[in-house]
């Protein structure tokens, strides 16, 4: 019983094997990718193991403190920005090998060709809960 | 309207309809169904017979459901040639009940929702606040369990030690939402002692109670953590600890030792002493080599090198700690703590930030951290 935290990235990932981008995909190959992530999602309810899924619009805003009685002030996006997150999925697993297995499954979602893409997707474990024994 | 009644009698009802033949999976959603119709009408008028009620509800919604498909019409006409609620069903039934939902075919999650929800009595919405998960994912989850287990019969005993893993497993999970889950495992434990004589079982509610009793010391008052050497001993709760250690006593004498019932005696010695200088940490030494006979388990060894610094010394300590693997959870932590006690702060203040980042949740990051603050700021920089 842990939650991990799927994230999926527009950029900072190594590059996948099947590594061409969306926009030169058929638009059957589109509909395939994304009826497998909603299976995907639809399954892990199912399992009893979904928590949340969530889609990021790939730019956003740097925003940040500028001192009493002054507005925040705003900046970005940066070109420099490495890493940029496009969405996640939260599970909630029995083990750590259950997570990776999951994680390998979403990866598989086809792409052109409709080949896996083999997407690296980075899983990371949330801080649970203090556990009452500790001693 | 009285909840840990309404919940006290849900194991009850359950083996009642069961016992009528009706299947577990469609007798347990019976059953919620009727529990969630004795929260909506009882605050206004409770019935004299609680039990009597919820079975007659649980009863009805059971012929509805099934009135409701045709094709089990043949069924119905049997059941409801049944007769009325029988005798209290006999602590066996709750027994069994307790074994079906810990069953080994269960993963962990799933032997822990489907104890809550048909032993527990909570509902679904309730047991999904509690593990923050979506209540649709909860539903699923414990309907997959009770797939799981519907061709289990209920009329064998299973392993006792499954049961327990399970309810320590809820005690352990602490208390998020408005359940508290520590509270309700310690309530489970009770009634599957009054239903079993079996010195582990009285081990674990020995264990929880003598935990609980320190609950409200371990977190001071912004939520940070306070070590035990640190805890205001005064806001220890002494009658669970006096009721703790009875039940490990009378647990003891029967001379079958578990590792609930050694865990538990090294909560009460920790009990037992006015301050963190009184404790009898030899003892508490003798009873983990007892632990590592009994478990093996590495974390064992780990919370063992920690009680050898306290009673031998920081070296002896670490001398203990050197015959572990060093990527265990928690092992730099207590490198840590070892090496402060043995005067290299510098060494513990490194360990410390680096036991913060390997931290398995929160609290224990932050109170780590502060750990290797507390020692940096006395350094000269």
């Amino acid at each position: 019983m842990a939650k991990y935290l799927l994230l999926k990235h527009y950029r900072g990932a190594p590059a996948p094997v099947n590594d061409v981008p969306m926009a030169e995909w058929t638009p059957e190959e589109i509909s395939a990718h994304i009826q497998y992530m909603n299976d995907f999602a639809a399954r892990l309810e199912k399992t009893g193991e979904f928590v949340d899924s969530q889609a990021l619009a790939p730019e956003g805003t740097f925003v940040r403190y500028d001192g009493e009685g002054r507005p925040p002030v705003t900046d970005g996006p940066f070109a420099e920005t490495k890493d940029v997150i496009a969405g996640w999925m939260v599970i909630d697993v029995d083990s750590y090998e259950r997570a990776v297995e999951l994680a390998g499954e979403l990866s598989a979602a086809p792409g052109a060709g409709g080949r896996p893409i083999h997407e690296w997707l980075e899983l990371r474990p949330f801080l649970g809960a203090h556990p009452t024994v500790t001693e | 309207m009285d909840e840990a009644l309404l919940r006290s009698l849900t194991p009850g009802v359950l083996t009642v309809l069961v016992r009528r033949g009706v299947d577990f999976a469609a007798a347990e959603d019976a059953v919620q169904d009727a529990l969630v119709e004795a929260v909506r009408v009882w605050p206004a008028e409770r019935p004299r017979d609680p039990k009597g009620w919820l079975v007659t509800v649980a009863w009805r919604r059971f012929l509805d459901a099934t009135r409701s498909d045709a094709a089990r019409r043949r069924r119905e006409e049997r059941v409801e040639e049944e007769p009325a609620p029988g005798p209290a069903p006999a602590s066996d039934d709750t027994l069994r009940l307790y074994f079906l939902c810990a069953h080994p075919s269960l993963t962990p999650s799933s032997a822990v929702a489907l104890t809550l929800r048909a032993v527990g009595g909570l509902t679904t919405r309730q047991i999904a606040q509690a593990y923050l998960v979506p209540e649709a994912t909860m539903a699923q989850r414990i309907s997959r369990a009770k797939r799981t287990v519907s061709g289990v019969r209920l009329d064998r005993a299973g392993d006792v030690a499954t049961v327990l893993r399970v309810l320590y497993l809820v005690f352990n999970e602490g208390y998020s939402g408005d359940v508290d889950l520590a509270a309700e495992a310690i309530r489970l434990t009770r009634q599957l002692k009054a239903a079993i004589d079996h010195p582990e079982v009285a081990g674990l509610l020995a264990l929880m109670l003598l935990h609980h009793a320190r609950r409200a010391a371990r977190t001071a008052p912004d939520g940070s953590l306070v070590p035990l050497a640190e805890q205001d001993r005064g806001t220890w709760d002494t009658r669970a600890i006096a009721e703790g250690v009875r039940v490990l006593q009378l647990a003891l004498a029967q001379d079958r030792l578990g590792e609930y019932q050694a865990q538990a005696a090294i909560a009460a010695l920790h009990a037992d002493a006015l301050s963190a200088e009184e404790t009898d940490w030899v003892q508490i030494v003798e009873w983990y080599d007892e632990l590592v006979r009994l478990t093996g388990s590495p974390v064992v060894r780990l919370n063992r090198a920690v009680a050898v610094g306290e009673a031998d010394g920081p070296r002896a300590g670490l001398a203990a700690l050197a015959d572990l693997d060093a990527s265990l959870p928690r092992h730099t932590a207590v490198a840590a703590h070892l090496h402060e006690r043995a005067g290299d702060l510098a060494t513990a203040a490194r360990l410390y930030a680096e036991a913060a980042h390997r931290a398995p949740n929160l609290a224990e990051r932050d109170h780590l951290t502060r750990q290797a603050a507390r020692l940096n700021a006395r350094r000269p920089r």
